[in-house]
């Protein structure tokens, strides 16, 4: 992809026109200009002051120049592979291709059996991690549950070495700790070979906080990834009208300004540093004071700063496919749905999302299994209509004439599968009496058996022993780090 | 203008936000000679008051709120010198010191607890964000409150609500203060664990836990 390019957008959806871009970035820039963004990170000011950015270091205040933000762009890289854990190519993060995850980091899980929720352990992340793995439009996993039967100060590598230990594909995640940051990237190195700047198989998701800040441990996180070349995914937050202004244009420039003060960051501790435009964004609910991630506007902001990323050319992030309801219900599936599809005609490359409630805080695995219907529907629709001459399929129709049928043509049997998403056993398109037959369950007890089916019938995709053997030792020793303490 | 009418007109103008009518309002009362704590009670907390009502009726937002509570804070400042102490701790109904811990620089959470709790008619010493554990120990034997509200947002900085609560162990501190915590990754059980006397789900809830914790204490 170039850089500062509107031909970049090639999106099916297209919330922004090349006027309002221009407008935005234009804004975002003054603010990093004159106000500036704060790093509340000695190493991040030192670093930036080393570079001749304006530091104050009383305030941490950092001034960032048009100059520098365009240098920074275009040192990123526009396309970034992720790789599985047996090392195949999985993720091609660039132009719009779409990959949909599980929404991450939930403290809790709707129980399957009682509907209850939960604190989840790390039985459940084992579990949720082979689900993943399992389901056709989940490309990747990602550290989904924060588990609960581990001491809370390891918890964020804990997540990532129950999932190494299980899984085989990609992974989104992240540190809770500066620390923690480095063990995770020696798991990653044990089971990439000591390769994970080279194929890296994860993605770390660092957020700054709104409005114009960043935390010491997230600035930490960044410039450790940028130093170790492992992907990092910057996810600003900001929330209309409590943490950004209210309107949804001011937001996406307070966003544009959050997310390129990352990118100069780690393009200035490695140029080619892989970065991912990413965000969190979310209006906030004047009633509740909550912020919804339903809400159709938290949709169109996301929908609309992908745009921005596009056009700065580089891989694109979202949290889409999430629901503010407390239960999988209608609620639950049509904001998904809506996030989910609307995400997709962006051309979002990582959707983060699926199967989570309760705004991000409840990981459903009946609600996964639902959205991950809903995703294969989202790819269907973005491969749109392919009319050629075999597809127009002129003779054939003159062919088969007035009156004929098409189910035995050759050309149907080449061609279903090609033109239609067939549905799981999610979807129900039965007649009524057959449904009836069958019990007359509703896609939710539907999620719920195929749930329990998938976790009976896969076993985990075990690590090798050695490496995992590696993998122990460095939670142990993290453990003993804290221990000592 | 009676007092009665001017006060009244006090309250009227805090429910409708209108922020300079409210200070030429308790100029004026001051001017022509009212006590001080009537202007608080009858005016500016009855129009708080009146305000937080018509938020639980859905009529008000998050928004009025905080210009309501904003437009009180400003007024009890300027009435500040005007008050003997003595005076202004009998009128409230308990002390409350609330800060976001150490790591963390989100307060928007925080800052909603305070304001309702100002509204409930609680002295509320907000502490701000990122408040290292030292502060609100020396803050505490500054202030002597009578509940502690600890708020940490990301699951990272609610283990120092943990260190807070051993460093009032610590320091001898523990017996003399409720210890509330809040938080979106913040659970009942979390609370429980650290030895916390409460947790509150938002702002509203907040309110309840503080005024069942001091009937306790009674």
């Amino acid at each position: 992809m170039n850089k500062f390019d509107f031909s970049n957008i090639k999106s099916k959806l297209q919330l922004l026109t090349k006027e309002d871009i221009e407008k935005i970035h234009s804004s975002a820039i003054k603010i990093l200009e004159k106000t500036g963004i704060m790093f509340d990170n000695k190493e991040a000011l030192k670093i930036f002051n080393e570079n001749g950015f304006e530091v104050n270091f009383e305030k941490k205040i950092v001034k960032i120049n048009e100059e520098a933000i365009k240098e920074a762009i275009i040192k990123a890289p526009s396309k970034i592979i992720i790789y599985d854990r047996n090392g195949k190519e999985a993720l091609f993060l660039e132009e719009n291709n779409v990959y949909y995850n599980p929404g991450s980091a939930a403290i809790n899980i709707l129980d399957i059996e009682t509907n209850n929720i939960r604190k989840p352990t790390s039985k459940d992340l084992e579990k949720f991690s082979i689900l993943v793995d399992s389901l056709s439009y989940i490309h990747a996993q990602s550290t989904a549950l924060i588990v609960s039967d581990v001491p809370k100060i390891i918890s964020d590598r804990y997540r990532l070495y129950i999932i190494l230990k299980n899984a085989i594909k990609p992974i989104i995640t992240g540190a809770f700790t500066i620390d923690g940051l480095h063990d995770m990237i020696r798991m990653l190195n044990v089971v990439t070979d000591g390769k994970v700047h080279e194929k890296p198989i994860a993605i770390f998701d660092v957020c700054p906080s709104p409005p114009l800040m960043w935390s010491e441990i997230t600035s930490q996180n960044l410039i450790d990834c940028a130093r170790y070349m492992v992907p990092a995914e910057i996810v600003p937050m900001p929330l209309s009208g409590a943490t950004s202004p209210v309107t949804l244009a001011g937001t996406i420039v307070q966003h544009t300004a959050e997310a390129l003060s990352g990118v100069v960051l780690s393009q200035i501790v490695n140029p080619k540093a892989p970065i991912i435009y990413g965000g969190s964004p979310a209006i906030f609910d004047m009633r509740y004071g909550t912020t919804p991630m339903g809400a159709i506007e938290t949709i169109m902001i996301d929908c609309s700063y992908s745009l921005i990323g596009k056009y700065y050319g580089l891989p694109t992030h979202a949290y889409l496919g999430l629901s503010d309801s407390k239960i999988v219900d209608i609620q639950a599936g049509f904001e998904s749905t809506i996030g989910i599809i609307l995400g997709a005609l962006t051309g979002i490359n990582v959707i983060s999302g699926p199967g989570m409630i309760d705004f991000e805080s409840c990981q459903s695995m009946e609600k996964l299994v639902i959205d991950n219907e809903v995703c294969g529907m989202a790819l269907r629709l973005i491969k749109g209509m392919n009319v050629t001459e075999d597809t127009l399929a002129i003779e054939l129709i003159e062919k088969i004439g007035p009156g004929g049928q098409f189910l035995t043509s050759k050309h149907t049997l080449e061609w279903f599968k090609k033109e239609l998403f067939i549905p799981s056993g999610i979807i129900d398109r039965l007649e009524r009496k057959a449904w009836i037959e069958k019990n007359q369950k509703d896609c939710i007890q539907r999620a719920k058996e195929i749930v329990r089916k998938i976790l009976e019938e896969n076993k985990p995709k075990r690590l090798e022993p050695e490496k995992e053997e590696e993998l122990n030792r460095i939670i142990k020793n993290s453990i003993k780090r804290y221990e000592d303490k | 203008m009676s007092n009665l009418i001017l006060l009244n007109k006090i309250a009227k103008a805090v429910v409708d936000l209108n922020d300079k009518e409210v200070k030429e309002l308790v100029e004026e009362a001051l001017k022509i000679g009212v006590n001080p704590i009537e202007i608080i009670e009858e005016g500016l907390s009855k129009g708080l008051k009146e305000v937080g009502l018509l938020y639980e009726k859905g009529e008000y937002y998050i928004p009025h709120l905080m210009i309501a509570a904003e437009i009180f804070k400003e007024n009890i400042e300027k009435l500040k010198p005007f008050l003997s102490t003595k005076e202004t701790k009998s009128k409230t109904l308990g002390k409350v010191l609330i800060g976001t811990v150490k790591g963390d620089l989100h307060d928007l959470g925080k800052n909603l607890v305070a304001i309702m709790l100002s509204i409930n008619g609680f002295e509320v010493i907000d502490l701000g964000k990122d408040v290292p554990t030292e502060l609100f120990i020396e803050k505490i034997k500054e202030h002597n409150p009578d509940v502690l509200g600890l708020s940490a947002l990301m699951s990272t900085t609610m283990y120092e609500q943990k260190n807070i609560i051993k460093a009032l162990e610590d320091s001898g501190l523990r017996s003399k203060v409720k210890v509330i915590v809040g938080g979106a990754p913040v659970t009942k059980e979390w609370a429980e664990e650290i030895g916390a006397d409460g947790y509150a789900e938002n702002a509203i809830e907040a309110v309840k836990i503080v005024k069942n914790l001091l009937k306790k204490n009674d």
